[in-house]
C-alpha cells in the first residue's frame, strides 16, 4: 500500500512539477516581455524567440542526459580499463576481436539479422494478404498481433514450454516433441541442439514481430490504388500475379521500413536469449554478452562499453537512413 | 463463367483455411500456457496440455489388507477393499509392476498357494484363500486408473501468495504508471514547439529526435548507472522512472509531433489572431485534439515499461522486494525450471494486464504503429 501512495505521489509531483514549469516559465516570460504597452510588438517578438526553448527545455534536458551524454560516455569508457582509471586506446575492441565468445555473438547477431526480419516480414505480408478480405479477418489479425503485447520473458516461458523435453517413449508435455514423437521421431533437447538452437530462439522473436509487420503491411496494401489491381485483373492476371507483380512492388517502401524496424529490435535482442539459454550452447548475442561484462563476476565497464558502442555502430546506418527519409517527408 | 466462379470459390476456401491455420499457429503457444495454468500440477507433468479435457491415465499400486483384515465367509478367508480413490475409474490392473494392466476389470487371477484375486470394475477387490492369510504386509495390486481432467485455480492462489508475485505486481504497477504519465506531458510540450513554433534549429532538433529513436538502450546502461550513483539517486523507483522517461521521450515526441503537424492550421492561426497565448492554444486546442496520439503513445509506453526486464534489472535492483514481474518470472525460470504449474501461472499473470490493455485499446495501438513505424521498440 505504501508503494501505491508512493506511485500516486510521484505522479502528482511529476505532473504538478511539469505543469508548474511550463505554466510558471510562461508567466514569468510574459512579465518580462509584456505583450502590451508601448513596446508590445518588440516584446512579442522577443518572447516568441524564447518561448520554444521553455517548451522544449525539459525534453532536451532528458534527451541530453539519458541518451546523448551516455553515447559519449560509453565511447570514453570503451577506451579505458575496467574501472575507467586508465586510458587503453582501442585495446578493449582488439581484445573482443580475438575473443571466442564475442565472435560467437557477432556471428549469432548476424544470423538473427538475416533470419528474423526476413521471416517476420514474410509472415506479416502473408497474414496481411490472407486476412484482408475475410469476414473474420479483424479477429484473425488481433490474434496474430497479440504476441506484441507479451513480454519477451513471458514469450520465453511460453516457448520453453513448447520445447520441453521428456525421455523418448514417455508422454511428451512439450508440443514440439509430442509432434515429433507422434510422427515416429526421437524427442530432442531443442535448446541445447547446436547450432539449431539459435533458430529455435529466433522463432520466438518472429512470433512476436509478425503481428507488427502484418499491421503495417496491411495498411499499406489497403492504400494501393484499386485501379491498378482492377486493370491487372481485367488483363487476365492471376491472383498470384496480382500479388507479386502489382501489390508487392507498390509497397516496397513500407516493406523496407518494416524490415529496418525489426532489424533494430533484433540487434538489441536480449531478454529472449537471457531467459531461455543465457547465451549457453552457442547462442550468445551481443546484448547479453554486454550484460555479462557489466554484472557477472568482476564488472568490466571498459569491455562492456566497447560492446555497447559496437551495437551503436551497427544501428547507425539505419539511423542515418531514417533521418534522411524523415527529412524528405518534411519537404 | 461457371468455371471462373468455381475457381473463385475454391480460392476463397483456400484463403480461409490458410488464414485459419496461420491464426491457429500464432495462438496455440499462448493457449497452451493459459490452459496449463489451470491444470492440476501432477497432470501437467504427466500429459500434454492438449489432453487437459480428456481423462488422465495414471498407474500406481495399492496394498491389500493383511491377515488381520480377513474375514471368514463360506469356509474361505476373504480380504476386501477398493483400489480406487474418489473420482478415479479402473482401466486395468495387474500383480506385477511391469504389467500394471495385465487384467481387465472383473477378471480373476491366482497369485500363489491358491490365493484368488478379483478386481471388479468399481474398484473393489476380493482376495480369497482356503487357508488363513499369514502375510504381514498386504499384497500389491498394480492399477491403471483414469482420472477425470482436473482444472483448478489452486496454482493462482499459490503463485500470488507464496511466490511473491502479488508483491511484484504492485512493484510493476508502481514502476509503470509514473513512467507512462510523465513522459507524455514533457513530450507534448516539446512536440508542440517542434510542430507549430518557428525558431532556429527546429529542423535539426526534429532530425535529432528521429535519430535518437533507434539508439540502443545498452549504450545508456553503464553511464546512467554511474550517473545515478554519483547524484545519489542510486537504485530505486526514482531512478527507473527517470530512465524510462528518458528512453520513452524520442518516440513520444516523434509520434506527437507528427500528429500535431497534421492539425488544421486555420484553427491555430485564428486563435493566435484572437490573442490567445501559446500556452492557451496548447492547453485548449492542441491537447484535446491530440488525444488519439496521446493514447497511442500511452499504450506503447505502458506495454514497453510493463514488459521490460533489462531497465528494471539495472536500475531497480534484484532483491526480492524490488523485483518486477518479469524479474520474478526470470528467477522462477532458473529456480523452478521444471515446475510448469508455477511458471505457466506466473507467466500468465504477468501477461494478463498487457493483454487486457492490448485488446481494449488495440485501435490506438495500431494507429500509433502506423504513425511511428520508424521506431524500433
Amino acid at each position: 500500500m505504501e508503494l501505491f501512495w508512493l506511485a500516486i505521489g510521484t505522479i502528482v509531483v511529476g505532473v504538478f512539477g511539469c505543469v508548474a514549469w511550463f505554466w510558471g516559465s510562461n508567466w514569468i516570460l510574459d512579465r518580462i516581455y509584456p505583450p502590451r504597452g508601448p513596446n508590445a510588438g518588440d516584446n512579442i517578438r522577443k518572447a516568441n524567440q524564447i518561448r520554444p526553448w521553455l517548451f522544449l527545455g525539459p525534453a532536451i534536458l532528458f534527451l541530453g542526459v539519458y541518451l546523448v551524454y551516455p553515447i559519449f560516455d560509453s565511447l570514453w569508457r570503451s577506451m579505458h580499463n575496467a574501472r575507467g582509471s586508465e586510458f587503453v586506446g582501442l585495446s578493449n575492441y582488439a581484445w573482443h576481436m580475438g575473443d571466442g565468445k564475442f565472435r560467437e555473438s557477432m556471428r549469432n547477431n548476424m544470423l538473427w539479422l538475416l533470419v528474423v526480419p526476413a521471416l517476420s516480414t514474410l509472415f506479416g505480408l502473408i497474414a496481411a494478404q490472407l486476412t484482408d478480405r475475410l469476414k473474420w479477418g479483424n479477429i484473425g489479425k488481433s490474434l496474430i498481433f497479440m504476441p506484441m503485447a507479451i513480454s519477451f520473458v513471458g514469450a520465453g516461458v511460453i516457448w520453453k514450454f513448447i520445447y520441453e523435453y521428456r525421455a523418448p517413449g514417455e508422454p511428451q508435455i512439450g508440443l514440439l516433441n509430442a509432434i515429433v514423437q507422434a510422427l515416429g521421431g526421437d524427442p530432442q533437447l531443442w535448446l541445447t541442439l547446436i547450432p539449431w538452437n539459435n533458430f529455435f530462439l529466433m522463432i520466438v522473436l518472429v512470433w512476436i514481430q509478425t503481428g507488427f509487420a502484418m499491421v503495417i503491411l496491411s495498411a499499406a496494401l489497403r492504400g494501393i490504388p484499386e485501379e491498378t489491381i482492377e486493370a491487372a485483373i481485367l488483363d487476365g492476371a492471376s491472383p498470384w500475379q496480382v500479388f507479386f507483380k502489382i501489390k508487392v512492388p507498390q509497397i516496397m517502401g513500407t516493406i523496407a521500413v518494416v524490415w529496418t524496424t525489426i532489424t533494430i529490435v533484433v540487434l538489441k535482442v536480449f531478454d529472449i536469449v537471457f531467459v531461455m539459454t543465457n547465451g549457453q550452447w552457442g547462442t550468445q548475442v551481443l546484448a547479453n554478452l554486454m550484460y555479462d561484462w557489466m554484472f557477472r563476476g568482476t564488472p568490466d565497464y571498459g569491455r562492456g562499453s566497447a560492446i555497447a558502442i559496437i551495437l551503436m555502430l551497427l544501428v547507425t546506418p539505419i539511423m542515418i537512413w531514417n533521418i534522411v527519409n524523415a527529412r524528405r517527408e518534411v519537404r | 463463367m461457371e468455371g471462373m466462379a468455381g475457381q473463385k470459390s475454391s480460392l476463397v476456401w483456400a484463403v480461409n483455411i490458410a488464414a485459419f491455420l496461420l491464426v491457429l499457429l500464432w495462438t496455440i503457444p499462448t493457449l497452451g500456457l493459459l490452459v496449463s495454468s489451470f491444470r492440476d500440477r501432477d497432470q501437467i507433468l504427466t500429459s500434454g496440455w492438449w489432453q487437459s479435457f480428456s481423462a488422465q491415465e495414471a498407474t500406481g499400486f495399492v496394498r491389500t489388507g493383511t491377515g488381520d483384515d480377513a474375514v471368514q465367509q463360506d469356509g474361505q478367508y476373504v480380504i476386501e477393499g477398493t483400489v480406487l480413490e474418489e473420482g478415479q475409474s479402473l482401466i486395468g490392473w495387474g500383480i506385477r509392476a511391469r504389467e500394471p494392466a495385465a487384467f481387465q476389470p472383473g477378471e480373476t487371477t491366482e497369485i500363489e498357494d491358491g490365493w484368488q484375486l478379483t478386481v471388479a470394475e468399481d474398484g473393489s477387490y476380493r482376495l480369497t484363500s482356503d487357508t488363513p492369510f499369514e502375510m504381514r504386509r498386504g499384497e500389491r495390486i498394480f492399477v491403471t486408473t483414469g482420472a477425470p481432467a482436473r482444472l483448478t485455480t489452486e496454482n493462482y492462489n499459490r503463485v500470488l501468495t507464496a511466490e511473491g508475485l502479488g508483491r511484484a505486481f504492485m512493484n510493476t504497477l508502481t514502476v509503470t504508471i509514473p513512467a507512462t504519465v510523465i513522459p507524455i506531458l514533457i513530450a507534448a510540450f516539446a512536440a508542440y514547439a517542434l510542430a507549430w513554433m518557428e525558431f532556429p534549429g527546429r529542423a535539426l532538433l526534429t532530425a535529432a529526435v528521429v535519430g535518437l529513436l533507434v539508439v540502443p538502450l545498452q549504450v545508456a546502461l553503464i553511464p546512467l548507472l554511474r550517473l545515478h550513483n554519483e547524484l545519489g539517486i542510486g537504485k530505486g523507483y526514482l531512478g527507473i522512472w527517470l530512465a524510462h522517461t528518458g528512453f520513452g521521450l524520442p518516440l513520444a515526441i516523434y509520434l506527437l509531433r507528427n500528429y500535431m503537424v497534421g492539425l488544421p492550421r486555420e484553427v491555430i492561426e485564428s486563435a493566435r489572431v484572437d490573442g490567445a497565448t501559446e500556452f492557451q492554444i496548447f492547453r485548449k486546442i492542441i491537447l484535446p485534439l491530440s488525444f488519439p496520439a496521446l493514447a497511442s503513445f500511452a499504450i506503447f509506453q505502458f506495454l514497453w515499461v510493463w514488459n521490460d526486464l533489462l531497465v528494471a534489472t539495472v536500475f531497480l535492483g534484484n532483491t526480492r522486494e524490488q523485483l518486477v514481474m518479469t524479474g520474478v518470472l526470470r528467477e522462477l525460470m532458473g529456480s523452478k525450471g521444471g515446475e510448469w504449474e508455477i511458471l505457466a501461472t506466473s507467466a500468465f499473470i504477468s501477461i494478463a494486464v498487457p493483454l487486457i490493455v492490448f485488446f481494449a485499446m488495440q485501435k490506438y495501438l495500431v494507429r500509433g504503429l502506423l504513425a511511428g513505424s520508424v521506431k524500433g521498440g
